[in-house]
């Protein structure tokens, strides 16, 4: 209803309806309600000035489910619509979405920036995977907001970050660092998993590409995996001469320029055309329909881990076994205050605490828990946890894991949405056995 | 490619292809605020089957240089020196909105210049919603906001972009805020209002008209759209179901295949 004081408000839909039912209209698709799972490799073609149209993107539709598939474009609207974005890309693992990201940014000799503080598979892209690539990065400590800006080269192509980063729960303080991007006239671009859009939308403070592993909260049942990039639309890549495979003509597609063509989308149609074409990471219509059905109810989970999330930080917090816990709703949490600005709708629900008796504790607990999931995996709707020493992280140097933030006595917990109770009784459960780990263990 | 119009450097799509000035040359005139993508999915077809394409970016909007020019009638006027700046005696135009204010005009006192007209979403006026107005001259993002919600049917609201993965309203926002909203949204939303020569000047169009309208248009009701047609002789109609303002993205395959046929009729190429 328009208010005449207020005037005509935009009745555009809100975030639990497009959660619901943004890509997709039932009309087009026989009337079924629910998004059909269009399991084919390849799609017909009216005749060969059709087939030639495609090809040469003269007009939209699907060739081959390696580059597009109709029940991925559902998703991938339904994201970029809930992200605020212009455009999405769905992969098959969050990673490949990275991948693609980097590879669709740089070329070899570029350079990037990179927060120290990520997944373990993301460090290794970055330190070991890239540079084979010929593209070299620079670590960056997330709250070394001064850092991104003095690890700026000539060939930096962009800086990438988590903004609540795995495993210490550290944050980039991205309203700032997307100041210095920009100043430098290269995009951010955020990983974005441990959030979802229902709890930050990062374009909104400033970044230009958001990434998700959806296999996390966002598909949130732990069935099934899939990453998604999406674009923000405002980045100007003929700024500058520093993206010339964005905007000058491309022989791949008869000398397209992207930027010049789709503008704000740019970056996805050159990610999809180039990257899907060429490297392929393409996402299952099977495992697209199964994070559909995770979104539908995002913000329905959300507040519930959310809630679960900050029962289990004070219950940590008083707990004679815990020796530190690190969570951005912690009053004296170092990004207390930025938590709370860039996160209003909850700080997420991952966890990270010290256990007293170092690694040895840490191990009898993830041993002896039995409701909590000792596993490789956070944003499932059960409660997980790990000890990222010996399992994410396990493959850096002791070097790198102080660098990234993290000790042989840090437990990684994602809360999941089972009653409060039942998971603290299970945690009762851990700390008894960490408290005697000989005894236990001889059991 | 960029060229200059009255000392302006003006920036127009070709559609992925070189301009070959031997081919026959369509140009086509975005809406309000917006930019020549708009047009993506129409311009490439024509630039790969035999046509010269510009898809133009209006002064001060997009890529092109200079100010946001303020009446319907320097838009025509500066469309007739398009074609004079690129070397062409004659084109066939394209109107999307306000663009379709544009291009009657423009064929109405450049009638030899102008050898068919394709309206998409057009009408003979379009005044201005008072609030909508004052929001764009204040620079308030939430005009954009709402000529978003209003110029899109249920394909730009629901979803369903004919391109994969890209998502209508806020792939539009994005275009109508790439520059100032001041500067570019207001300008033209005030010619579009202070516009009142439509009608007449339909009336003088005897060249091949298309006019391609939607059933829910909110922006140019199809009523507008049939009456501003009626005017133009022999003008033809197409009306598409279930789609918005936005029908040369909402429904850009239906709007490709009425439009080619249209041309390929009417102003055919050798090429």
């Amino acid at each position: 209803m328009s208010d005449k004081k207020k005037g005509p408000e935009s009745k555009t839909y809100k975030f639990d309806t497009l959660s619901l039912h943004a890509g997709y209209q039932p009309h087009k698709n026989a009337g079924s309600r629910q998004v059909p799972i269009y399991q084919t490799t390849s799609y017909l073609f009216d005749d060969v000035d059709h087939a030639a149209a495609l090809f040469n993107l003269e007009r939209g539709g699907h060739i081959y489910s390696r580059i597009s598939n109709p029940t991925v474009g559902v998703l991938e609207e339904r994201v970029a619509s809930l992200e605020g974005g212009t455009a999405a890309l769905a992969t098959s693992s969050g990673m490949s979405a990275i991948f693609l990201t980097v590879m669709t940014l740089c070329e070899a000799g570029d350079h990037l920036v990179v927060s120290s503080q990520l997944y373990g598979g993301t460090v290794n892209l970055f330190r070991l995977t890239l540079p084979k690539f010929g593209i070299k990065c620079t670590f960056v400590k997330p709250r070394d907001t001064e850092g991104f800006k003095k690890a700026i080269q000539k060939n930096t192509k962009g800086i990438f970050g988590e903004l609540v980063g795995n495993p210490g729960n550290e944050l980039m303080n991205m309203p700032e660092v997307s100041k210095i991007a920009h100043d430098a006239g290269i995009p951010l671009i955020v990983d974005a998993t441990y959030q979802t859009p229902y709890l930050c939308k990062p374009f909104e403070h400033g970044a230009d590409i958001v990434i998700h592993s959806l296999t996390k909260w966002m598909a949130g049942h732990g069935s099934s995996m899939a990453g998604i990039l999406v674009e923000g639309g405002n980045f100007d890549w003929m700024q500058n001469d520093k993206f010339p495979t964005m905007t000058k003509p491309y022989e791949g597609y008869h000398g397209l320029s992207f930027a010049e063509e789709f503008g704000p989308t740019a970056f996805t149609m050159k990610a999809r055309a180039e990257g899907m074409r060429d490297f392929g990471p393409c996402l299952s219509p099977q495992n697209a329909w199964n994070v559909l059905q995770g979104i539908e109810t995002l913000s329905v989970r959300m507040k519930k881990h959310c809630s679960n999330a900050e029962e289990m930080v004070k219950y940590l917090l008083a707990h004679e076994s815990v020796a530190w816990v690190s969570h951005p709703s912690v009053p004296d949490h170092p990004d207390h205050a930025l938590a709370k600005k860039l996160l209003p709708n909850g700080r997420g629900s991952m966890i990270a605490f010290g256990i007293k008796g170092g690694k040895d504790a840490g191990v009898a607990f993830i041993n002896n828990v039995k409701l909590a999931s000792h596993l490789a995996n956070v944003g499932d709707t059960r409660t997980l946890v790990i000890h990222p020493a010996s399992g994410t992280h396990s493959q850096m140097d002791e070097a790198t894991l102080k660098f990234a933030g993290l000790s042989h006595d840090m437990i990684r917990l994602s809360v999941g949405i089972e009653d409060i109770d039942d998971i603290k009784n299970d945690f009762e459960i851990g700390f008894r056995a960490a408290r005697k780990p000989r005894l236990v263990s001889n059991q | 490619m960029k060229f200059k119009v009255n000392g302006q450097e003006v920036f127009a799509s070709t559609g992925g292809r070189p301009f070959d000035k031997n081919k026959p040359l369509i140009i086509f005139v975005h809406g309000s605020g917006l930019t020549h993508m708009t047009w993506v999915l129409q311009t490439r077809y024509f630039a790969f089957h035999g046509y010269s394409v510009l898809a133009l970016d209006l002064p001060g909007h997009g890529l092109s240089s200079g100010k946001s020019l303020k009446s319907i009638e320097d838009m025509a006027d500066w469309i007739s020196s398009v074609i004079d700046a690129v070397g062409y005696k004659e084109a066939s135009l394209v109107g999307h909105s306000q663009g379709c204010l544009v291009t009657i005009e423009c064929t109405a006192r450049y009638p030899d210049k102008i050898k068919t007209l394709s309206l998409m979403g057009g009408a003979g006026a379009i005044p201005m919603n008072p609030d909508l107005l004052a929001l764009a001259e204040n620079g308030d993002p939430k005009a954009v906001d709402l000529m978003m919600d209003w110029a899109h049917g249920p394909a730009g609201h629901f979803g369903g972009h004919p391109v994969p993965g890209l998502y209508h309203i806020n792939t539009g926002g994005m275009l109508a805020k790439s520059r100032t909203i001041k500067d570019t949204l207001a300008v033209d939303f005030r010619a579009c209002d202070n516009y009142k020569n439509g009608f007449e000047a339909a009336k003088k169009i005897k060249i091949p008209t298309l006019s391609i309208l939607a059933t829910d248009d909110k922006m140019c009701p199809v009523n507008e759209g049939r009456k501003l047609a009626d005017l133009i002789e022999g003008s033809k109609v197409d009306i598409i179901d279930n789609c918005g303002h936005m029908m040369l993205l909402e429904e850009a395959d239906r709007v490709l295949k009425v439009l080619k046929s249209f041309i390929t009729t009417n102003y055919p190429s050798k090429h």
